[in-house]
């Protein structure tokens, strides 16, 4: 079984967590033009390596971060968002 | 065995006859690279040494042929899709691999069996009169059927699952056929040799050459090849290939699974689908059942396996037929599928002059092999995207006109 740390709950086995995609910093509608903006919609980073990315304790009802790397699935470690520098 | 058959094998005469040259060495430069050695990419060189003329031909395969997702999906051909666009295009699929094992000369076990896709719900059983509309009307064999067709077709079925999601209805689509997955890879293979393509198996390319917004060449381990036309026929590499020419795509890649069970007498004719229990089954040549399920729910860049599969999977094919209870799963594995938003292909050119991409096939690419190698070659050969692949270019994302295709294998309505 796959274990995930939920940074509030501790490890938990993967099937209570819901995966959310990448991370991605949104940029601003009123000024990006069409491109940028059809751009943060559709594409992704596909290709594989370390990606912060949103994960969902679905039990608790946290949502966090995870950093994990996509070709080997490790996760190196979880913070809950903003708290990058504590964790 | 007689001794003279085994004089037979040992002779020098009668070497045992090789499908495609050993190629080893690249020359320096081609008419045409096609990255990838799976059945898109054979496909594709085949046809443009058929259809166009163009034998000058490089396919690079980083590991070996039909190695990929070729040799890794559960072998359904169909066309029973949602969208006009969708229908079209599978349907000259299903044509031409109806008269492909003639044309390659190689036996690829094709079997029309009928596909049933099952509907457990009143809103799947409104999306299947949905699909059988729109397949009637491109002129496809598809109907809505109830539950006493279901069980004359395949009367081992639990129509109520167990009780736990009693099937109302499917929609039946009479061209399903299953065929073996690697002879169509070596098939290509053979016949694009023969005409003067060259295939490469161990060998990986590294890096795209691109100068002012044209593609040149590729590096490869063994050595720089230059070339004005590249293909990349890589599915769940294709982020990878992307990347090295600086093109955004909307491409994920989530592992897609299957297993056979141990080999059984013939009893499953047909091919059933459930989109609600999230399985796939038929039965192969060699008495195995294929099954298979929807996506890992994560991305990731493997084709490991998981025991959370077969154990979801068999409790679904349980419900379906209880008697299976003592059956073993004997083999699993995975593909890594390159999933597009709109559960469409990405088809065509590129920002790129000269290079092409045939991408985004998700779980929906073998059935596709013959008609993807088809119009690819002509998009190659003529620098134009052939009508039947105009919805699939990749451009449709910035122009917001995605295909709104969801009759992908598996996918929930």
């Amino acid at each position: 079984m796959k274990l995930l740390q939920c940074p509030v709950n501790g490890t938990r086995p993967i099937s209570e967590f819901t995966y959310g995609g990448e991370y991605r910093e949104a940029p601003d509608p009123q000024t990006s033009s069409d491109k940028i903006w059809a751009d943060y919609v559709h594409n992704r980073h596909g290709s594989p390596g370390l990606k912060k990315e949103w994960w969902y304790h679905g039990p608790s009802g946290t949502w966090f971060i995870a950093e994990r790397n996509t070709l080997t699935d490790n996760v190196s470690r979880t913070y809950l968002f903003g708290q990058e520098k504590d964790a | 065995m007689p001794l003279s058959l085994l004089k037979y094998a040992l002779s020098r005469e009668h070497p045992a006859p090789r499908f495609f040259r050993d190629c080893t060495e690249p020359k320096k430069t081609y008419d045409a690279v096609i990255i990838g050695g799976g059945g898109h990419g054979l496909a594709a060189a085949y046809y443009l040494a058929k259809d166009f003329g163009i034998t000058n031909v490089a396919v690079l395969e980083k590991g070996y042929i039909g190695g990929g997702n070729t040799g890794r999906n559960t072998t359904i051909v169909r066309s029973n899709y949602l969208t006009p666009e969708g229908v079209n295009f599978y349907d000259a699929s299903v044509q031409m691999y109806e008269g492909l094992s003639q044309e390659l000369d190689i036996n690829l076990f094709y079997s029309t069996r009928g596909h049933f896709t099952l509907a457990h719900t009143e809103s799947a059983m409104r999306t299947m009169r949905w699909r059988a509309e729109v397949n009637k009307h491109v002129g496809v064999e598809s109907y809505v059927v109830g539950p006493e067709e279901i069980l004359k077709a395949c009367p081992q079925l639990d129509i109520s699952c167990s009780g736990q999601a009693p099937i109302l209805g499917a929609l039946y689509h009479a061209p399903g056929s299953v065929a073996r997955h690697d002879a169509v890879a070596w098939g290509y293979a053979k016949e694009a040799d023969r005409m003067g393509v060259e295939i490469f198996q161990n060998t990986e390319v590294t890096g795209i050459d691109v100068k002012s917004g044209k593609v040149v060449g590729v590096q490869t381990n063994k050595g720089y090849i230059s070339s004005g036309r590249v293909l990349s026929a890589v599915a769940g590499f294709t982020p990878r290939i992307t990347e090295m020419v600086g093109i955004e795509t909307p491409i994920v890649i989530h592992p897609l699974q299957a297993c056979v069970s141990e080999p059984m007498k013939p009893w499953l004719n047909t091919i059933l689908v459930s989109g609600s229990l999230h399985v796939y089954v038929s039965q192969s040549s060699r008495g195995e059942l294929v099954m298979g399920s929807s996506l890992d729910p994560y991305e990731v860049h493997s084709t490991r396996s998981s025991l959370d599969f077969v154990e979801g999977l068999s409790s679904h094919i349980v419900d379906m037929f209880p008697f299976l209870g003592n059956v073993k799963v004997v083999r699993q594995w995975a593909g890594m599928a390159d999933i597009t938003p709109d559960f469409a292909p990405i088809m065509g050119k590129t920002p790129v002059e000269g290079f092409y991409l045939d991408a985004g096939w998700g779980t929906w690419g073998f059935k596709a092999t013959p008609i993807s190698g088809k119009t690819m070659a002509e998009t190659m050969a003529r620098d134009i995207a052939p009508e039947l692949i105009k919805s699939f270019r990749l451009s449709r994302f910035e122009e917001y006109e995605l295909t709104g295709e969801k009759g992908a294998a598996s996918v929930g309505h």
